[in-house]
């Protein structure tokens, strides 16, 4: 662990037996992130990005096989012991999930919920709780805050439960948010304002952010740098401005030019990426993007690129054939 | 175009709604789920229809098809008003219009094989022969790029998301329809699923000559099929003109705050610092006049007293606004 770094995944291995044999969700996976840093992790469904995050939650289910190391503010999440982690769970490192009505309790009011969170954690008396939480609420930009606290999830819309949810996460000022496709459930207005209000409170607290995403757009303006993962593996990552300047593996490339965009003229023809992800339980020899790859030569099949393998440290792409190299795909 | 005619107007409109109004009860309070809309569809053309949850896009569609029925306005298919008619005779039109909706797996019964399901819009239409019937759904599987062989003895569970959009598809493409409906048809699927599926609904369009509705909520997704767009807002239209030129100089208030949210894939684009719009109000109790009026920045008093109608600004292009930006 280098100075500064808040948090580091080292080796990660999550395992989950199926009636189908172990399904490898997560791969080997290693990632930093430091301090009032933001890292997005992106990648399409079933790429393992929200088993990451709930392996560095210690959140998995109860059946999954987890290995590695998990090291935050210097302590080993993997060793602690489940009454030390719940007082960390909350306090110092928190989540925010997709779906704001399942991560919220339908039958407690808004207030029960944050003053909860507040009582246990910081050990406030319950006027100081109710104080802190209607502040709270405000800062998130919920109107009339007041009348909120005695309100239930179910009436409040998409938007405000997911605000909601953000104020609980924020109660405690964590080091470490993990918003795990925060906006994902919400409209595109909604999408935007809630971004903002992550990466407004994020500055005002120093606080470090995981922002998991399969939308490539989400992560471009918003993150310090990005992490792209295919089938339970990190496949590339960089500094964000670094990454979308020149994509390396072709997986990320390819997953950019499959976007629509908005610019472009209609009835342009996207180019797609052909087949899918391969079967999680029937994990392959070589590169896991290999069979849908259009540079892909023979080691490629045979052969597991290894991310750390690639010489420049600050740009890494498990790839043998990276786009832009001279004995690579791009010249 | 004159600024009497009506928006979207076309010589040869395959469907043309006029004033359309769909309503339901919740309670004892009635949603307002489309209140007045008006559209056209040339043959052959592809109409986006855009806008957030909730604001009526997937009640036109299915009005359009009769699902739901309207309280009132018309909704000319080919020259024959679908409102009137009933029974047998609107039966037989629905040959001629389909639907794809936006859940590829819930809308496939989990227990039919998949030969069975895309037949089966056969066999309600009078295909007796059974030779032929398979022929047809071989090639309807065909088409959509999935090897019957291999397909049809199959059920839903043992095919993915993306493959399970292109058996609906099949579905839809069997009875050789003229119209269809896609109703979110890629926002369940992974980004590089999505583009197969665009890309397969376009090649089907112009090997079939088809004319499309498509409905979605992501911008850049309607753009990338359609020759026209239409943003709805609260159960009305906003605006409606040529994809190209909507996106490029939007006259609504509304369409310039939906392309402002669209998260760039560029990190040289900061995101603009969003202006706090808030959120929509209750199709149950709509505003008065304009019904963006209450997260416009350009409202005012004659937007809460008077509904803007749509009017021409440029052309092809129509906006219901009492200040629009061009």
């Amino acid at each position: 662990m280098t100075e500064g770094t808040l948090l580091s995944v080292e080796d990660v291995i999550v395992d989950l037996p199926t009636p189908r044999g172990n399904l490898r969700a997560v791969d080997r996976v290693d990632l930093t992130i430091g301090a009032g840093r933001t890292l997005g992790v992106v990648g399409e469904s079933g790429c393992g990005k929200t088993m990451l995050s709930r392996a560095i939650l210690q959140l998995l289910p109860k059946r999954a096989k987890l290995s590695g190391r998990v090291m935050f503010d210097g302590q080993d999440l993997l060793q602690l012991s489940p009454e030390k982690l719940r007082k960390l769970r909350g306090r110092s490192l928190a989540v925010v999930f997709q779906d704001p009505m399942t991560s919220l309790n339908p039958v407690l009011t808004i207030g029960t919920q944050l003053i909860e969170t507040l009582q246990e954690h910081l050990e406030l008396d319950m006027a100081a709780a109710t104080r802190r939480s209607v502040e709270l609420l405000a800062a998130v930009g919920i109107p009339a805050p007041e009348q909120r606290l005695m309100q239930y999830p179910h009436q409040l819309s998409g938007g405000m439960r997911q605000r909601v949810a953000i104020a609980i996460a924020l109660s405690c000022e964590p080091k470490l948010l993990i918003a795990d496709e925060p906006t994902t459930a919400l409209d595109v207005t909604i999408q935007a304002q809630i971004l903002d209000l992550l990466a407004r409170e994020q500055r005002r607290r120093h606080m470090a952010m995981i922002l998991i995403t399969h939308d490539l757009g989400v992560v471009a303006g918003r993150t310090d740098e990005v992490a792209v993962m295919y089938a339970g593996r990190v496949v590339e990552r960089a500094p964000t401005p670094a990454l979308f300047k020149k994509m390396r593996m072709p997986y990320t490339e390819a997953l950019l030019a499959a976007l629509p965009k908005i610019d472009a003229a209609p009835h342009t023809p996207l180019p797609a990426i052909s087949g899918r992800p391969p079967d999680p339980t029937r994990p392959l020899k070589g590169c896991s993007f290999s069979p849908r790859c259009r540079y892909a030569w023979a080691q490629c099949h045979v052969e597991k690129p290894r991310l750390e393998e690639s010489n420049s440290p600050a740009h890494q792409f498990a790839c043998f054939r990276p786009i832009g190299t001279g004995a690579g795909a791009g010249a | 175009m004159t600024q009497q005619a009506s928006p979207a107007v076309s010589n040869d409109p395959l469907l043309d709604v006029d004033n359309l109004v769909v309503e339901y009860p919740v309670g004892n309070k009635i949603v307002h789920a489309v209140s007045g809309v008006s559209l056209q569809i040339a043959r052959g053309e592809t109409l986006g229809l855009v806008g957030e949850s909730g604001c009526g896009k997937s009640t036109l569609g299915r009005a359009v098809l009769q699902l739901r029925r309207p309280v009132s306005g018309r909704v000319l298919f080919d020259g024959q008003d679908l409102t009137a008619m009933h029974g047998d005779t609107l039966r037989l039109m629905r040959r001629r219009v389909q639907l794809i909706f936006q859940d590829p797996i819930a809308s496939l019964n989990p227990r039919r094989r998949i030969g069975d399901i895309i037949a089966e819009p056969l066999i309600i239409s009078g295909v007796k022969d059974s030779a032929k019937r398979q022929k047809l759904v071989d090639e309807a599987l065909s088409a959509v790029g999935l090897d019957p062989a291999l397909v049809v003895g199959r059920l839903p569970h043992e095919f993915s998301g993306g493959q399970c959009q292109r058996i609906c598809i099949a579905r839809a493409l069997v009875l050789n329809p003229e119209f269809i409906v896609c109703d979110e048809p890629v926002s369940a699927l992974d980004v590089s699923i999505r583009a197969q599926i665009l890309n397969l609904l376009e090649e089907m369009k112009s090997r079939y000559g088809l004319t499309l509705l498509f409905i979605a909520h992501d911008l850049a997704v309607v753009k990338a099929v359609s020759d026209r767009v239409a943003v709805m807002y609260l159960g009305r239209l906003c605006e409606v003109g040529p994809s190209e030129q909507l996106f490029a100089r939007p006259a609504h208030p509304y369409t310039a705050l939906l392309i402002e949210a669209i998260p760039m894939p560029d990190p040289d684009v900061r995101p603009a610092e969003t202006v706090p719009v808030g959120e929509p109000p209750s199709p149950i109790s709509p505003p008065s006049g304009c019904r963006f009026r209450t997260r416009c920045p350009r409202a005012d008093q004659r937007c809460s007293d008077e509904m803007p109608e749509l009017r021409a600004v440029a052309s092809g292009q129509f906006v219901a606004c009492h200040h629009p930006l061009i």
